[in-house]
């Protein structure tokens, strides 16, 4: 259950409250988020939708520990994360969070295994173990037979593939995804979404998406949209719901 | 106060200097360390150098320049303190007169020469003590490549002097014998100057000689003489007959050299320095020695501050074009420790490569001869490049100490740059 007016419990799994970003700029400043308030459980797929410059990347990027707010707080899965020290929240990325990115943000000297395996090399997994988990996660997104692949010789909408397994691969407590099909055609888009929403359906994944576009938006279960600093649900009806999950 | 001043001046220059090197150390130690501390896959730093192979060639050759510059230099001087201290035995004592620097000033009269002779410690054989009694002069004579006069170092010897320089061998023709112009030339100088070939007759000092041998030294500096009778030298250097510029004595033993120098400096007769000849030989070359050493340092310096800039380029244009994989690599979870580490590695990886080659672009210098003046004599010497495994374990460390200044920077950088401003501004 997704909620913007700090009435949510403690249950969730992510849980904003009173959360400010500001930027000087200038010498003036620009007040990005004011007070934002958010809860999202396990299992949800929110997407924040808003105008450029509403703050929606800004967001994500405070929720994924890439950036800190000038005040409130932010808890994911009991851990505050506003105050962590630079190297702890390194850490808790690596265990806790899946990025995406709009420009798929691969390695391109490295093949699609080797994308993928990146997380994994943080870990104290095995070498086989980690073999395995990739293979695993390629099979998962389709690719499976382009491991060996480097990034240069796949498509768009396959490296994106390999970016989501790359974020998927250590089994992270939610995906954030920033503007996941914005440099796709609507085919690869589409099958993109359809990936997301497997994430979601089939292994009970948390997902939050930045997006432009309302068509993508929809596939989410529950739209936000970002303005003046403050989040808004959306009226129109929503796609995706958790239904059975497996474990990757 | 200036100089209170002066003292906290130089121990606060001091501390810096010591924090830089400790600096540069566990720079060169953490980037060796980064494949098995850091968990940035190595074939993400081998395949990026790959992927930008001009501008990786092109730090790479700066600091194969600058490593190539520095072993030659520094083989220079090895060679030429080498090429001194070979002149020398352990067994050997050399006799100056007291506070005589070298034996250019020396003066050692026939009487002080008896007492040597008759000295405990001084070896002998069927002949008599093993003593030579020496005169040296400097005669210009002409160069075979240039056709201009350099300054050769003429030693007028006892006729033993072979059984007291034992390394000393008569490889063409013969000794010269006592009391006649006649001249035997060292392999080096019969092979530098013109008309020191066997059997030629040359005029010098006022003198026709006749060169009747030549001879090879082992590679010191004895092999850039001349040598010849020291009572003809005298002569024709017009010095009173009963004078000498040193004596050399061939010891029993080199653990007599003790007891033969108490008895000679305790004589109340004798007014001489004794030292052991390798000693004398090798202070020689210490000045030439620092010489070639600060000049080629300065050279290799201000080479190695273009090659750290060269490096500098590289790195920090890797990172410019990198960006946005650092940004990921940190965004998924790598620490901006990953991060140093990795392009610590890559900068050590690129350097290692030029030390490498740089140490391999020198090694034909090896065994290659030249000459210089020696400033204590004034004469020429000749000495050979001398290239050890020492000196090429330096060259790749220098290398790796400009690939640390050069990667060191741009890593940081890289490793310091907010993520989310580094990911916002691709």
């Amino acid at each position: 259950m997704v909620r913007v007016d700090g009435s949510g419990g403690s249950n969730s799994l992510i849980q904003v409250r009173g959360l400010d970003k500001t930027y000087r700029r200038g010498g003036g400043e620009i007040r990005v988020l004011q007070g934002l308030n958010l809860d999202v459980d396990k299992g949800d797929f929110v997407a924040f939708m808003g105008p450029s410059g509403s703050g929606k990347t800004t967001l994500l990027n405070l929720l994924g520990g890439l950036d800190v707010p000038t005040r409130g707080t932010i808890t994911v899965a009991g851990d505050e994360i506003t105050h962590m020290s630079g190297h702890k929240l390194t850490e808790w990325r690596a265990r806790h969070v899946g990025f995406v990115f709009q420009m798929y943000n691969l390695i391109p000297v490295l093949t699609a295994f080797q994308n993928v395996e990146l997380p994994l090399l943080l870990t104290k997994l095995s070498k086989a173990q980690r073999r395995k988990h990739v293979e695993t996660v390629l099979h998962v997104v389709g690719l499976a037979d382009r491991m060996n692949h480097y990034p240069r010789q796949l498509s768009g909408g396959q490296e994106q593939r390999v970016a989501i397994g790359r974020a998927i691969v250590a089994d992270p407590t939610f995906l954030l995804c920033d503007e996941p099909t914005g440099d796709l055609d609507r085919q690869s888009a589409d099958e993109i979404m359809g990936l997301i929403e497997q994430l979601v359906k089939e292994y009970g994944k948390t997902v939050l998406m930045v997006t432009h576009d309302p068509v993508v938006a929809r596939r989410a279960g529950r739209t936000l949209h970002l303005e003046k600093g403050l989040l808004a649900e959306s009226a129109e009806p929503q796609g995706v719901a958790a239904g059975g999950r497996h474990e990757i | 106060m200036p100089g209170i001043a002066a003292k906290l001046l130089l121990g606060v220059a001091l501390t810096l200097a010591a924090t830089f090197v400790l600096l540069i150390l566990a720079g060169l130690v953490a980037g060796l360390l980064a494949p098995f501390l850091g968990s940035v896959p190595i074939s993400y730093n081998f395949r990026s150098i790959k992927a930008r192979w001009t501008s990786t060639i092109v730090a790479v050759l700066g600091i194969a320049g600058t490593v190539g510059v520095f072993v030659a230099m520094l083989s220079l001087a090895n060679g030429f303190q080498a090429t001194l201290v070979a002149s020398g035995s352990p067994g050997n004592a050399l006799i100056l007169r007291a506070g005589s620097p070298t034996e250019m000033m020396g003066g050692v009269t026939l009487d002080a020469v008896r007492v040597v002779q008759d000295a405990p410690g001084v070896a002998r054989d069927s002949s008599g003590p093993l003593v030579t009694q020496e005169v040296v002069g400097v005669m210009p004579f002409p160069l075979i490549s240039t056709g201009t006069d350099a300054n050769v170092q003429v030693r007028g010897v006892s006729p033993n002097v072979l059984r007291i320089r034992t390394f000393a061998k008569i490889t063409d023709g013969r000794m010269f014998r006592p009391g006649l112009s006649e001249i035997v030339a060292g392999r080096n100088a019969s092979r530098t100057y013109a008309g020191l070939t066997l059997g030629n007759t040359i005029q010098f000092g006022g003198g026709h000689w006749q060169v009747v041998g030549i001879f090879d030294a082992g590679g010191s500096a004895f092999d850039s003489e001349v040598w010849c009778d020291a009572k003809i030298l005298n002569e024709i250097l017009k010095r009173p007959d009963n004078i000498f510029q040193s004596v050399t004595v061939h010891l029993a033993s080199p653990e007599s050299f003790q007891q033969f120098k108490d008895a000679v400096t305790s004589d109340p007769r004798m007014n001489v320095d004794v030292t052991r000849e390798i000693d004398y030989y090798a202070k020689q070359s210490t000045v030439m020695t620092r010489l070639i050493t600060v000049l080629g340092g300065l050279v290799a310096a201000i080479m190695a501050v273009g090659a750290v800039f060269g490096a500098l380029n590289t790195m920090y244009s890797a990172i410019a074009e990198r960006g946005r994989e650092i940004a990921t690599m940190r965004a998924v979870g790598y620490s901006s420790w990953n991060v140093v580490l990795s392009f610590l590695f890559e900068a050590l990886s690129i350097s290692f490569v030029g030390g490498i080659l740089g140490c391999l672009a020198v090694l034909p210098l090896n065994g290659l001869t030249t000459n210089t003046m020696n400033f204590q004599t004034f004469a020429n010497v000749a000495f050979a490049f001398k290239i050890t495994f020492d000196l090429l374990l330096l060259g790749v460390v220098f290398g790796l100490v400009m690939g640390v200044l050069g990667g060191m920077l741009p890593a940081i950088r890289a490793a310091t740059r907010p993520v989310a401003v580094a990911l916002r501004e691709l």
